[in-house]
């Protein structure tokens, strides 16, 4: 069972762990709207809003570096964001001609550029935080508290539950494949183009109905067990004082930032 | 890993505050429905069901097949599950897919995920059961043909759409992002058409009582079929017009204002973007987007690459 593969939970005893989710996810929201809120070009506020996560990156248990190691994951989408580097306001810096295309890079543009590139880092390294800091099924429990509707988050925690066995079941079905397609030395083994997306499209009807099945199964089996509609759950999760303060000492840094950008 | 984050999935801080909450209210209230639909025909069976469909669309990601050159395609499976399942449960099973991406693997953001989840899940759903809906009473070819179709389109609507956020929101330039997100995406639908195609023809061997007739249009009223063919036209008339006119776009949403109110102050209008020797002609923005297109393509497959062997 590949129980591990998707789990992003880093296991430490730290204050940031202890915090009641809710807070956690609040903060978290919290934090990647101010960086929204955050105009192009204040570096003062983007570093202090680096500062908080490495803050939050110290009191986690885990590391500083922490979350700046795993940071790199939207790096791929910052390639959307190459042609702002070209927007025609401000200074032109240079001038590039490669082959037919004529570049002009700007200093409007560039400050725009490294402020999305920015902005992103910041919010992708607070959400890598709160699901190392927090187990999944907690962080369910939080978004049911703050009013996300009950079925949504059911919904969620179905899949994230299942998951794990729809992976086996996927792995089967590649290793099925992998060991009905032979060949001889030399030789390539497999159809054309068309004929491994119809193998490709029968596994996936295949594991379609095997899910649609289950969850049938699984249906009754709940009934059984006396389902009614809702979920229990045996951690209560109270609020305490020091939960409380917490929450205000973030919200507080936010506002501080904030007004800090707008000196 | 198992999994490689999808060029539809914008992160936090690609988008700007006014785009990420107006799709945030669109998405909001499309869910809201959505829920209240799938309450009245499923009752509580459909917290198992949403559930388990969800880890299948998750699932189902893994099952790649090779195309060429060490690259491979994957099933996205959006099209599959509004055509099986109906629309509204797809959107809702959409919207679980992209919660769990964005909340566990940070693939696509939080203030973000409105927008994801309208491109994803909504306009599949649109696209792919309403293009079905039309021809339900049809043989077996025209709807699976039908259903193919709906799957391409319904990749090349989300990837416009994306563009079209990005250059609101003044991340992208209309000139580049156009061209480059449909030509990449152009590709990843034929993919997602033929395994669609695939898993739609074994179900209906499989479990004809899932896909006939009357089980579909259950699912969903004519409404769909309007929306569905509306959206569709729109894709299929846009996207050209966008990638070989980008400054006739341009000046639309000038005078509809969008311009002002998706960008900040200083930012101008952008100017033409010339291949001198094709001169000011759609042609030449088409050959700088099919090169920016093979370029972030070319990057992609090296990503992959690099990752897969980080994994293994």
């Amino acid at each position: 069972m590949h129980a591990d593969a998707f789990d992003r939970y880093y296991h430490a005893e730290s204050p940031l762990h202890r915090l009641d989710p809710r807070v956690k996810v609040f903060l978290t929201v919290a934090f990647i709207l101010s960086n929204a809120l955050l105009s192009d070009g204040v570096w003062a506020a983007f570093g202090l809003a680096w500062l908080l996560i490495l803050f939050a990156n110290r009191f986690s248990g885990l590391g500083v570096e922490f979350s700046f190691k795993r940071s790199f994951i939207a790096l791929p989408f910052a390639l959307a964001a190459v042609s702002a580097i070209f927007i025609p306001a401000g200074q032109p810096l240079a001038e590039w001609t490669i082959g037919p295309i004529q570049l002009v890079p700007t200093d409007f543009g560039l400050m725009r550029f490294a402020s999305i590139l920015l902005r992103s880092w910041l919010s992708v390294q607070a959400g890598i935080l709160l699901v190392a800091v927090t187990q999944f099924p907690d962080m369910i429990h939080a978004f049911e508290h703050l009013r996300v509707p009950a079925i949504l988050t059911t919904i969620i925690a179905f899949l994230y539950r299942y998951l794990f066995v729809l992976t086996d079941e996927v792995m089967r079905l590649l290793r099925a494949r992998e060991s009905r397609s032979a060949a001889l030395p030399g030789l390539k083994s497999g159809g054309s183009l068309f004929w491994r997306a119809r193998v490709a499209g029968n596994m996936a009807g295949q594991l379609f109905l095997r899910s649609y099945e289950r969850s049938d199964r699984i249906y009754n089996a709940m009934l059984a067990r006396g389902y009614q509609g809702q979920m229990r759950t045996l951690r209560s999760h109270t609020m305490t004082r020091r939960d409380w303060l917490i929450l205000s000492l973030g919200l507080f840094a936010l506002i501080f930032l904030q007004l800090l950008a707008r000196l | 890993m198992l999994f490689s984050p999808a060029p539809l999935h914008i992160p936090d801080g690609f988008l700007s505050l006014i785009i990420s909450l107006f799709f945030w209210v669109i998405t909001v209230v499309a869910v809201g429905m959505a829920i209240s639909k799938t309450n009245k025909t499923l009752g509580e069976k459909q917290v198992p069901l949403m559930g388990i469909m969800a880890a299948f669309i998750f699932a189902a990601q893994m099952l790649n097949f090779p195309v060429a050159g060490g690259t491979s395609g994957h099933f996205l499976g959006g099209t599959l599950a509004a055509i099986v399942l109906g629309p509204w449960a797809a959107i809702l099973v959409v919207t679980a897919v992209v919660g769990l991406q964005g909340l566990l693997f940070q693939d696509g953001g939080l203030l973000v995920m409105g927008a994801n989840i309208f491109n994803m899940g909504i306009l599949t759903a649109l696209i792919g059961f309403g293009l079905y809906r039309s021809v339900i009473n049809a043989n077996k070819t025209t709807r699976l043909i039908v259903a193919g179709l709906g799957a391409w389109l319904a990749t090349m609507a989300a990837a416009l759409l994306a563009s079209l956020q990005l250059w609101l929101s003044g991340t992208s330039q209309l000139q580049v992002v156009i061209p480059a997100m449909l030509g990449v995406h152009a590709l990843i639908g034929i993919g997602e058409a033929l395994v669609t195609v695939a898993a739609l023809a074994f179900i209906m061997q499989a479990r004809p009582d899932l896909l006939d007739a009357k089980a579909v249009v259950e699912k969903g009223g004519r409404g769909w079929i309007y929306g569905g063919v509306l959206i569709s036209i729109l894709t299929v008339l846009l996207s050209p017009f966008a990638s070989g006119d980008p400054d006739g776009l341009e000046r639309v949403a000038e005078t509809m204002g969008f311009l002002d109110r998706g960008l900040s102050a200083s930012y101008q209008i952008l100017p033409d973007y010339t291949v001198p020797f094709l001169g000011e002609t759609a042609l030449s923005t088409i050959v700088a987007g099919m090169v920016g297109a093979l370029v972030l393509l070319g990057i992609l497959v090296l990503i992959g690459g690099l990752l897969k062997r980080r994994a293994s």
